[in-house]
């Protein structure tokens, strides 16, 4: 019992900068969500049901534009594909033995950054400590949208634009550390960033949905590293 | 309008429940094939940084302050600092930067 109350507490205080960086995203979206005709409620239930940043942005067009249902769910299958892989990924940090209603809760929270906070944590995935992150996580994306529809103005914009770098800060304090100690995490790094810059510039790429750019890359470089740097079952749950 | 809105907004959630969820029930087991656990373990570091680079430099209101937020962030990260402590610091470095940006 301690031990999940205290599982619960790390993903609260490992969730805060999720909460501060979904604030600042959130509230972009609350103010686009508004500009593009859809209810202050509507916005505020969008964000509460769907937690995904690129998806619901793209959504918003899709809505306007007034396209049939089965367009919004294609859009929505592939902007958020990449959450598969995520899942995927995070199935393996968790206990085999590890209840069913527990998967169907954790599933709604997988987004970029709780995947990635989890998916990095030392040994098994406690479902708690991934509640503890989604318990900050949603309440910051949802009212951040609230505070974006019924007021654009609400947040100076110094204010947002530092809170935007929250969540990159925090990807960095998950990659860097286990890339210092293991060369080839440190390999898989760099050549991530230089392959997504590349992606960036090469023109012909430029229209690759960011939500497939992350697949493609995922698939070529994670897979490249494990074919050349198989994985030995002591260096897994973050030990290196 | 009002109604379709919801309708459209039930679909997405739909959609993206299920591509969350179907992995993290299917597949219960541990997976023994090597090669599929090592592409699976490398999955994080390569999707976060994807993630990070080049956006980190256009998120901000400037390219300098998201240069700077990076350079910050990746020091403090080396250094073994916390997520809070790392992802602040960031913050904090664009707030200031702007600012003696705006006074200048």
């Amino acid at each position: 019992m301690d031990d999940k109350i205290q599982q619960y507490r790390y993903g609260l205080r490992d969730g805060v900068p999720i909460g501060l960086g979904y604030l600042a995203v959130s509230f972009t979206f609350g103010i686009m969500a508004g500009q593009a005709g859809i209810g202050v409620l509507a916005a505020v239930i969008m964000s509460l049901t769907n937690l995904t940043s690129a998806g619901q942005f793209a959504a918003l067009g899709v809505i306007q534009s007034g396209a049939p249902f089965m367009e919004m769910a294609a859009v929505q299958f592939i902007i958020n594909l990449r959450y598969c892989l995520m899942s995927c990924s995070l199935s393996q940090k968790m206990a085999p033995d590890m209840p069913f209603f527990h998967r169907f809760l954790i599933s709604y929270g997988v987004t970029d950054e709780v995947f990635g906070v989890s998916a990095c944590r030392e040994g098994n995935l406690s479902p708690y400590y991934a509640y503890g992150l989604i318990s900050v996580a949603v309440p910051g994306w949802t009212f951040g949208t609230l505070l974006g529809a019924v007021s654009g103005d609400l947040l100076p914009a110094r204010l947002l634009s530092a809170l935007s770098v929250a969540l990159y800060g925090m990807f960095l304090a998950i990659v860097i550390p286990p890339a210092r100690g293991s060369r080839v995490l440190a390999g898989v790094v760099a050549v991530s960033m230089a392959a997504s810059f590349l992606f960036s510039v090469i023109p012909l790429l430029g229209g690759v949905t960011s939500g497939f750019k992350v697949i493609i890359l995922t698939v070529l470089i994670a897979g490249g590293a494990a074919y050349f740097f198989p994985v030995e079952d002591e260096q897994r749950g973050g030990a290196g | 309008m009002n109604r379709s809105v919801y309708l459209y907004i039930l679909v997405m959630a739909g959609v993206t429940y299920l591509i969350r969820m179907l992995p993290l029930t299917l597949i219960r087991k541990e997976i023994k094939n090597t090669y599929v656990r090592s592409f699976l373990y490398y999955v994080p570091y390569v999707t976060l940084s994807v993630m990070i680079f080049p956006a980190i430099l256009s998120a901000t209101s400037s390219v300098w302050s998201g240069g700077a937020a990076l350079a910050v962030a990746a020091f403090l990260a080396y250094r073994g600092k916390s997520l809070f402590q790392v992802s602040t610091a960031a913050c904090a470095a664009v707030f200031v930067l702007e600012w003696l940006m705006d006074l200048l």
